[in-house]
């Protein structure tokens, strides 16, 4: 029951990702892409706070490498721009490796701190040197179509989902799982605390690498101001929304990323409509007020996302049919992801 | 030498912007250990208010600049007392999330009320140099540094030799002796956040003032430097938050204007690789203890 659950969400996932492009225009094709680029970047987020309990507000910062490799090594040195992508994957890694090592200085607050700052030098680095095109940036090589792009992202995403599955689910999730819980603990019982934070945060920037480079690749253009600050605080307001700690909220993080912000005015709207304010809904800022409070919201009402929801409803749902899982550990989630 | 004196006086008066920033940062983190990322969007939306009360009001700066820190004061307690008191309990994760929401909002609700185009609040200071032996010192840096630290200074009084900061100092080291002891240890709290509103919003005036033009945005950068100042200092210690921000001001400034490569543009990444070298060296910080954890 406890495995064939997920299992069976993910069979009607990837069943609607397969058959969704039929019905779909291309523009829809293309935002569906931008969720999985998404998916991807906050899959790799979960992975370093979720379950080594390292905040990184830098993660636009490493979505930036990932572009600016797939940019740089299409336009300058001829590489076709797919086989980019795990190069991307590569440089992005090592950046957050090496990023790892220093960070392993601060815990919690300062590494947020720490992390804040990646992606404010980059954009400057970017603006400063002629080999990244400058304030301007840089056109890719070509312009592919958003049909062209979403079978590109999800099958990437899909292998990438499995990939962070086994990494959980096996040597490397229970040591990340024992640092988040006690550090200390954890080197007592033979954990190399330095090679696994900085690994974490090594495959966490790959993630984050993967999903810039595609996304580069679907806007077919990279300037520095692509990868703003606020773009590395969407990704861990998604990794939040979705569920810290869970690989199946992950995908409603990335819906809330593409979506919330664009359908913002609509939400205003509606909002207009049970309290008249009179509100300006397609302001600049106007967007971000909307997602900031449902954050907050998120916070306060249901602090472990969505998935933590779903899990919460499922337990219910089984109480009511009265069944004998109800109670039992696999329904209740577990204390620890409650608090992650 | 001149342009040297120079470049220091106009560091020391960006310093003691992120300090004071910087400081309001080690407040919050002392009372309540937690980074409040909002405080720089705290700092400018105080601006802002202050830019409204002299653009459509009709207000001269002074006044106005007296009304925005009281209001700031009455922000900063409301903040504390819908957002983070009732997340009181939650892990440290949450109140920092709930803090950056806040930054997301404050920003928004200011692109959205003011618009994001750029708005000059003015100096409050006149736009003269003195000269100092052949060392031409503006009126405005002066003014920067004098207005900041006149505060700083007024805090650290308040801190030092009242009943009420010595009420805020005890239920920031040990809350649960502060109760027995009859201190009303969430009221401490709300005070503690007020007060640090008050100097985000010295720090974002000043700023504005120094900047000339500003955006919703015009805050992150100063947030970065006085995250850097207080990480510096030690991140507990007040008096290392404000010398963190002057050093961290002076540096940077000589940095942009002798080293070529540098220039303006480099600064802030500059500034942050000088960091974590401090903190690879010394992890504690300038000021602070390195804390010996247990099991």
């Amino acid at each position: 029951m406890r495995r064939a659950v997920p299992l069976a969400w993910l069979a009607a996932g990837a069943v609607a990702i397969v058959l969704l492009p039929n019905v779909l225009s291309d523009f829809r094709e293309f935002q569906l892409a931008y969720v999985g680029v998404y998916f991807i970047a906050v899959l790799g987020l979960n992975l370093l706070t979720g379950y080594s309990g390292q905040i990184s507000l830098g993660h636009g910062g490493f979505m930036m490498i990932g572009a600016y490799t797939t940019a740089i090594l299409s336009v300058h040195h001829g590489i076709r721009d797919v086989w980019t992508i795990p190069l991307a994957a590569i440089v992005a890694g090592l950046v957050g490796f090496a990023f790892g090592f220093p960070a392993l200085r601060f815990r919690g607050v300062y590494l947020a701190l720490a992390t804040f700052a990646i992606p404010v030098a980059l954009i400057q680095i970017a603006k400063k040197f002629a080999f990244t095109g400058g304030g301007g940036g840089m056109n890719l090589t070509r312009i592919v179509s958003g049909n062209y792009v979403y079978t590109l992202t999800w099958p990437i995403a899909g292998g990438l989902l499995v990939l962070a599955w086994l990494l959980v689910h096996g040597r490397f999730g229970r040591a990340l799982r024992a640092i988040r819980e006690s550090e200390v603990a954890a080197v007592s019982s033979g954990v190399n605390l330095a090679l696994y934070k900085s690994l974490a945060f090594g495959i966490s920037a790959a993630y984050a690498g993967v999903a810039g480079s595609l996304y580069a690749l679907a806007v077919a253009y990279v300037n520095p101001d692509t990868f703003p600050i606020t773009l590395s605080i969407l990704l861990l307001t998604g990794a939040v929304v979705g569920g810290l700690g869970s690989l199946g909220g992950v995908v409603f993080g990335a819906l809330f990323i593409e979506y919330v912000p664009l359908y913002s005015p609509n939400i205003l709207d509606g909002f207009e409509k049970i309290v008249p304010l009179h509100l300006d809904s397609k302001a600049a800022g106007a967007p971000a007020v909307v997602y900031g409070i449902i954050l907050l919201l998120v916070l306060f009402l249901i602090p472990s996302g969505v998935a933590g929801l779903l899990r919460a409803a499922s337990a219910r749902l089984e109480r009511l049919r009265g069944g004998r899982t109800a109670g039992a550990p696999a329904a209740a989630p577990p204390t620890t992801e409650a608090n992650g | 030498m001149q342009q040297l004196l120079q470049q220091v006086v106009s560091g020391l008066a960006d310093g003691s912007v992120y300090g004071s920033l910087a400081l309001a940062l080690v407040l919050i983190y002392r009372a309540t250990h937690i980074i409040n990322f909002a405080q720089g969007e705290m700092g400018m939306f105080a601006t802002y208010v202050l830019w409204a009360l002299v653009t459509h009001h009709g207000m001269s700066y002074w006044p106005a600049f007296v009304l925005v820190l009281a209001l700031a004061f009455v922000g900063g307690v409301g903040v504390h007392t819908v957002v983070i008191r009732p997340l009181a309990r939650a892990p440290e994760l949450t109140i920092v999330m709930a803090t950056i929401a806040l930054l997301v909002v404050l920003n928004g609700l200011a692109g959205w009320i003011w618009g994001p185009d750029e708005k000059v609040v003015g100096s409050p200071f006149p736009n003269n140099s003195w000269n100092v032996g052949g060392v031409l010192v503006s009126e405005q840096s002066v003014g920067v540094i004098a207005i900041t630290l006149g505060c700083v200074l007024v805090l650290w009084l308040f801190f030092r030799f009242t009943k009420v900061g010595l009420a805020l100092r005890a239920s920031a080291v040990n809350p649960q002796a502060s109760r027995v002891l009859g201190v009303r240890v969430p009221w401490m709290l709300a005070l503690g956040w007020g007060l640090a509103s008050v100097l985000s919003a010295i720090s974002g005036t000043m700023a504005a003032a120094s900047f000339y033009v500003f955006t919703p945005s015009y805050m992150q950068s100063v947030l970065i430097y006085a995250f850097a100042a207080a990480v510096l200092g030690g991140l507990e210690s007040p008096l290392g938050a404000v010398v963190g921000g002057l050093a961290l001001g002076v540096t940077v400034n000589l940095l942009g204007h002798y080293v070529g490569w540098i220039g303006s543009d480099l600064q802030l990444p500059v500034a942050l690789a000088a960091l974590l070298a401090v903190l690879l060296v010394r992890p504690g910080g300038l000021f602070g203890r390195v804390a010996v954890r247990r099991v």
